[in-house]
């Protein structure tokens, strides 16, 4: 199972699922993180984390063990 | 102390009409919208230089309110925080329901709600506007950033958006002022015939028999609530509105509210994903019928060309650091020469007053105790508003969510993110404008956290008092060859603050501000120019909002403590004095009038407190007078150097630089013959400095920004407890290990 979290910059997914029930899974979901949608990664900061991600037209920067919480059904 | 601001009650059971405005009709307008879709231009634009900043009751949220005026009709509009959903977790978003629906206490439910969207991301900033609409006020919608957005090959049919949605939609510029009069007819408009739509997006059949059941479940309890906020109890789990409906009527409210959640998740149904997958689904559908997107789509734009220099390894760590420098640069030395002019004007003026009044106790309280005291809290200015026109740049022109994302890595060490950096460095300079500045923080906890060891960063008012110790006690010798044992101690002291302050933010984030982890998830908007106006209108404000707040407390503080160094009145001392001047030679008359303060000092209230305090400090190596002195300085601790300078008869103008000072300093000895300073207790006096919450100004402004003495209190109390126990280790270990 692939996640967000394992991609490289520039790689792209396309999002299965997120998982979790709580506010960081509503918030994600809220921002667009829906089924189907597609997500790139920009690339990392400096120090290795937090990652830019670019969804729906914007950019994001989300923490690797949120990035987690983003299923990828395929990935190029 | 409350962990989190509580938020405006929601009143449950019947509704009440809303509080009437007073005799003349003003329309109140909520302004609302993702955060960086040029919102708050929009508002500045439309209410111009009417506004003012206000504290909603009950919760320490601020918000703009502004006025404008359409053909003889007035309008208030609220400007309320960016948020990206009404799923209030967070006291700014919970304001925003509560507004919408009229909750707070003096503000009615608004007339109209103005929902600001951002062209470039369409999708996203309708999410939040389809919520707005289901609550059922009027809304204008204005469509922002359009220029942009034609750039990138995105063509909206306004028309057709406007259709689908069934409200006014205005595309506006608010920098150029194009679209404003259309926005305001449109309000107009909507508020005078009540114009609502609802989308009919649909959830569910198995959610809604649900909300059905939660309903009757609350009526047969007497309570009713919307349906948009029964759907948001049902969704929100451990959300806002939970919590105050526990807060009000108690645990057993919820359950039929958590059984209803339970069937829908074993059923399959993932609660948080029903509300957006319906909203994104209808946002879908209808953008393809609004929205051409032509295929060539530019994909590198300038900003993110910017974005790859600034957040590269090497190239994006030397931006920083020199951002960073710039802006400690600002406020430790551009803000000096003005704060030594306004120092400049106050002295001169307390010298002219003096001349002109006869000497007593009003001579003294207006030249000791109101002008010191007005000076000092106007001394602050510069260093405020520069801080907040570059932090103003620094926000405006999209950096600063580039600078929380290079340092989120560091700050996630100690349970804080990335938003803190800027508001604890700044505190290096002055801790005053670096509370001040966490208003970027989004999440409360964390900006507590952040206000809670701003303190102990090594402000500028520190270093004269490192300067005076070290010159005057730290042996100017050489370690390993190359640096000296003062500059390390200097050093030290600077660092001290930073060492301590990690692990008792951790300790905060796990007791009193424990709560849900809180996601980073930082937007980073594209780059761009950052409007003057805005920075211009922020400085102004900042400076004018810590004069009012924080000037009033500085000012009490500093009238209180003359007056405990002033009184009581000695009759008999200066009959003393009198007698001794009248056969003194003239050139022994100055020093007369400095003995006789000094020696009043020692007597007054302040002085009597030294001696009270003396087995208190004793552990720390200190004699009554380091006690007292130090007493002198809790308003400001820089203040220990001109009270040092009165109470061993130099006059109060000594300088930390002064020899004279320095070599009564040393001259200091116990009874028994031992000098009072030693190197240890230079470094306890030091530590207990650096670690000590010696500042009105700052505790003011905790409160001011917290909404609670309680915090104030707290930083107070653990700050001055960290000091003791620092320098008490430091003389007790120290005084034994080289005697």
């Amino acid at each position: 199972m692939r996640t967000l979290a394992d991609l490289i910059p520039s790689q792209a997914g396309r999002i299965q699922a997120v998982t979790g029930v709580d506010g960081l899974t509503q918030r994600l979901s809220e921002l667009g993180f829906t089924p189907g949608q597609s997500v790139q990664v920009v690339r990392f900061a400096p120090l290795g984390d937090p990652m830019q991600i670019r969804i729906r037209g914007f950019n994001i920067a989300l923490r690797r063990n949120e990035a987690q919480r983003v299923i990828l059904d395929s990935v190029s | 102390m409350a962990a989190t601001a509580s938020p405006p009650s929601i009143p449950i059971g019947d509704h009440p009409s809303p509080p009437s405005l007073s005799t003349e009709r003003r329309y109140l307008i909520a302004v609302i919208g993702n955060p960086n879709t040029g919102k708050t231009t929009l508002f500045n634009a439309l209410t111009g230089l009417s506004q003012h900043t206000g504290n909603y009751p009950g919760v320490t949220v601020e918000s703009a309110l502004g006025e404008f005026t359409v053909d003889g009709d007035r309008f208030l509009a609220v400007d309320l925080p960016g948020t990206y959903s009404l799923a209030p977790r967070a006291p700014d978003e919970m304001l925003a329901v509560s507004v919408l629906f009229g909750y707070g206490k003096d503000i009615p439910a608004p007339d109209a709600v103005l929902c600001v969207l951002d062209a470039t991301n369409l999708d996203r900033n309708l999410y939040l506007l389809t919520q707005v609409l289901e609550t059922g006020r009027p809304v204008v919608v204005a469509l922002t950033m359009m220029d942009i957005a034609q750039k990138q090959g995105t063509l909206i049919d306004i028309e057709a958006l406007q259709q689908r949605l069934g409200v006014p939609v205005v595309p506006v510029h608010a920098a150029r002022h194009v679209g404003l009069s259309a926005l305001q007819q449109a309000l107009r408009h909507v508020v005078q015939a009540s114009i609502s739509s609802t989308p009919r997006i649909q959830f569910p059949e198995t959610f809604r028999h649900e909300v059905d059941t939660v309903e009757a479940a609350l009526v047969n309890g007497q309570h009713r609530l919307p349906r948009f906020l029964l759907e948001r109890l049902l969704i929100d789990a451990g959300g806002s509105i939970e919590q105050e409906l526990i807060r009000q009527l108690g645990d057993d409210i919820i359950s039929p509210v958590r059984a209803a959640r339970e069937r829908l998740t074993s059923s399959g149904t993932s609660l948080p994903h029903i509300e957006t997958n319906a909203r994104y689904q209808w946002i879908t559908d209808m953008i393809t019928t609004v929205v051409r997107q032509s295929l060539t789509a530019p994909h590198h734009t300038w900003s993110d060309r910017i974005d790859q220099i600034v957040t590269h390894k090497v190239w994006g760590l030397l931006v920083f650091l020199v951002a960073m420098a710039v802006t400690f640069q600002s406020i430790f030395s551009w803000a000096a020469p003005l704060m030594e002019i306004i120092d400049g004007v106050f002295s001169g003026l307390g010298t002219r007053i003096q001349t002109l009044l006869p000497e007593g106790p009003l001579q003294s309280l207006i030249v000791d105790g109101v002008i010191g005291g007005v000076g000092a809290v106007i001394t602050f200015v510069p260093q405020i508003a520069i801080l907040f026109g570059l932090i103003a740049i620094l926000e405006d022109s999209g950096y600063m969510a580039r600078a929380a994302f290079l340092m989120d890595r560091i700050m996630a060490g100690f349970g804080l993110s990335g938003r803190s950096f800027i508001p604890l460095l700044s505190s290096f300079a002055c801790a005053v404008p670096g509370i001040m500045s966490t208003r970027s923080i989004d999440n409360h906890r964390d900006r507590i956290a952040t206000i809670l060891i701003a303190p102990l960063m090594s402000c500028s008012a520190r270093l004269p008092v490192y300067v005076l110790f070290i010159s005057a006690f730290i042996p100017n010798h050489t370690v390993w060859g190359i640096v000296g044992l003062q500059g390390i101690t200097l050093f030290v002291m600077y660092t001290l603050g930073l060492v301590v302050a990690p692990p008792v933010a951790l300790v905060l984030k796990r007791t009193f501000l424990r709560g849900e982890a809180v996601p980073f998830l930082l937007e980073l908007p594209p780059f761009k120019i950052p409007a003057w106006r805005a920075v211009l209108f922020r400085m102004y404000d900042r400076s004018l909002a810590f004069l009012r707040r924080a000037g009033t407390i500085i000012l009490a503080t500093t009238i209180l403590i003359w007056a405990l160094s002033y009184y009581p009145t000695q009759p008999a001392l200066k009959e003393e004095f009198q007698a001794r001047r009248a056969t003194a030679t003239p050139e022994e008359q100055e020093r007369l009038t400095i003995e006789e303060s000094g020696e009043r000092l020692r007597r007054s209230y302040l002085g009597q407190a030294g001696h009270a305090i003396e087995p208190l400090v004793r552990p720390l190596g200190w004699d009554w007078k380091i006690g007292m002195a130090t007493l002198a300085s809790f308003p400001a601790r820089e203040v220990i150097i001109a009270a040092l300078g009165t109470i061993y008869n130099l006059g109060n103008e000594q300088s930390e630089e002064s020899v004279e000072l320095r070599s009564a300093m040393q001259a200091e000895r116990w009874p028994d013959g031992r000098p009072i300073y030693t190197p240890i207790v230079a470094l306890s006096v030091m530590i207990f400095f650096a670690l000590c919450c010696q500042c009105g100004a700052t505790l003011a402004t905790i409160k001011r920004e917290t909404g609670s003495w309680g915090y104030a209190a707290f930083t107070f109390v653990y700050m001055t407890g960290l000091a003791y126990l620092g320098a008490l280790v430091v003389y007790q270990v120290g005084s034994r290990i080289f005697v």
